[in-house]
């Protein structure tokens, strides 16, 4: 399967990779995915106090796809509020990495995967 | 050394030189183009000759008689062939069928097929090493079983399954027995005198010859009856109608002639390089071999790496021609169902590998291919959420995994 140059290039220079305490109370994480289905994301962000997202973590076990989705992502909400965040489509993602059908649903996952951190970041509020 | 270094020899090899100047002779005015049928003139007793010498170069390699070999498109149609024929010609005498999980598709959807058409098919499973469990092949046999199909060497992890004793047992049950040789002709010896086999499906191009022909081994001695599938000129004593590829078949007959000459050395080579590969990843903790090591041909190496997705290997391996699962399946998103039929998780399965080494792969490449693997294993596993949560000590089947 040929792979666009920005799946590439996410795949070769992944953005933000990494991780953060997930029991800080300013830390929201979100794991989706699962080992079975070929592929797990888990996407950090850290908040601060008036709700921007000041830094974002992630790491995937998965294809090129998933982990140019993920890589992409925590680009994306670096500065944006939690809602902006909530917001962020899988279709936009899809089309800036220009997948194809097959792998639509990585992009599927990416935006569980932010709507899962923000979730439980507001859960420990 | 040129990159992308091939290692899908199990998918297909290239023709090797010596081959493809044999079939070269085959094609124009002023080489052998006439047609084998022509009985007439001199172009066509000339074919002929081509023809006949390499059936009985090809019935050489597996020391059987010239007559029993028919020509097909390549191993698919031969299972086609061998499958439904048999199962169409002996369906008064039952419609069940014994064959493997394991097995190549062409031998599946086939099976597949006469279910559709009213027979029964038993799929066994594979010991977890792939080979077959004589056992537990016995007892799947019926009064009613006509036809076995075992695979002589698997596609995707190379182990080779007991055709000697299968054949034991379905000669004095008087069942039909079908192996598919696609990916063990020119690997392992093969002697129809002493296997028990009635019909067996070869290819050329996993051997370096030319792609689209093959051939199916019709035995004669018992006479194995088939019903044609293709109809036409009655060619192939009436199994296998249509015009006889000249170029193709000659250059069929010339690479099983040189795999009688080199097997044996090749091989040695190979399992030299393959051992060199092995050694070469055994710092990388959590791999696992899929398939079992010692009847296994050396050409092969299956290797899942635990928490590194194949896919996403593959292509931090792009210098490095290689597959995961088999090349038929790797456009789905599936998992392998050779490794799923061996009992192996859907994460290991997701994280395989398949290195399959040939004539011309050598030294260099295979210490190129060490250092690639090494560096992007331990890349991809800084990526991999499921490493570091191996590495914390967290057991990943307690927990609840959101399947999608």
């Amino acid at each position: 399967m040929a792979y666009s140059e920005k799946v590439i290039d996410h795949y070769e220079n992944p953005r933000n990779v990494g991780s953060m305490d997930k029991d800080e109370g300013n830390i929201g994480t979100g794991m989706v995915g699962a080992p079975a289905c070929g592929d797990v994301m888990r996407l950090q962000i850290k908040v601060t106090e008036d709700g921007i997202i000041e830094d974002a973590k992630f790491k995937t076990y998965g294809c090129g796809s998933a982990i140019a989705s993920s890589s992409l992502l925590t680009e994306w909400v670096k500065g944006k509020t939690l809602d902006e965040a909530g917001e962020i489509k899988n279709t936009a993602i899809a089309e800036e990495l220009e997948l194809p059908p097959v792998k639509i649903h990585c992009s599927v996952l990416a935006e569980d995967a932010i709507k899962a951190a923000i979730d439980d970041y507001k859960s420990k509020k | 050394m040129k990159t992308p270094i091939y290692f899908d020899y199990s998918a297909t090899t290239p023709v090797d030189k010596r081959v493809a100047d044999k079939m070269c002779e085959c094609l124009t005015t002023e080489g052998n183009f006439g047609n084998p049928a022509s009985s007439s003139h001199e172009f066509g007793w000339k074919a002929e000759d081509a023809v006949n010498q390499a059936r009985k170069d090809i019935a050489d390699l597996i020391n059987a008689n010239p007559k029993e070999i028919v020509f097909t498109s390549g191993a698919t149609e031969s299972n086609n062939l061998a499958i439904k024929g048999i199962a169409h010609f002996y369906k008064k005498k039952g419609k069940h069928i014994v064959t493997c999980k394991t097995e190549h598709k062409a031998v599946l959807d086939t099976c597949r097929q006469l279910e559709r058409e009213g027979y029964e098919v038993t799929y066994l499973d594979p010991k977890d090493n792939g080979l077959i469990d004589l056992e537990a092949f016995k007892a799947a046999l019926r009064d009613d079983t006509i036809l076995v199909s075992i695979m002589h060497v698997n596609n995707e992890i190379g182990v080779i399954q007991d055709i000697k004793a299968i054949g034991d047992i379905t000669r004095e049950r008087k069942i039909m027995f079908h192996v598919d040789a696609a990916q063990s002709a020119g690997k392992v010896p093969i002697d129809m005198d002493e296997l028990k086999v009635d019909l067996m499906s070869f290819s050329a191009h996993k051997n370096y010859g030319p792609k689209g022909i093959g051939a199916l081994y019709v035995s004669r001695k018992p006479r194995v009856r088939i019903e044609a599938q293709t109809h036409g000129g009655g060619h192939e004593r009436g199994m296998r109608s249509g015009t006889l590829a000249t170029h193709q078949i000659v250059g069929m007959g010339e690479c099983f002639r040189l795999a009688k000459e080199e097997m044996a050395t090749d091989n040695e080579r190979i399992r030299m390089l393959r051992d060199r590969l092995l050694k070469g990843l055994d710092g990388i903790e959590e791999t696992y071999i899929n398939g079992d090591m010692e009847q296994r041909v050396p050409h092969n190496l299956n290797i899942s790496f635990n928490f590194v997705e194949g896919e996403s290997l593959i292509m931090a391996l792009k210098e490095l021609a290689v597959s995961s699962g088999s090349a038929c399946t790797s456009a789905s998103l599936e998992p392998s169902y050779v490794l799923r039929a061996l009992g192996r998780n859907d994460e290991l399965a997701h994280s395989s590998i398949r290195f399959s080494l040939g004539r011309f792969t050598t030294e260099e490449e295979i210490d190129f291919a060490i250092e690639k693997i090494n560096a992007n294993i331990g890349k991809l596993r800084e990526l991999s959420p499921l490493w570091e949560m191996f590495k914390d000590g967290i057991d990943l089947n307690s927990i609840e995994w959101t399947a999608h």
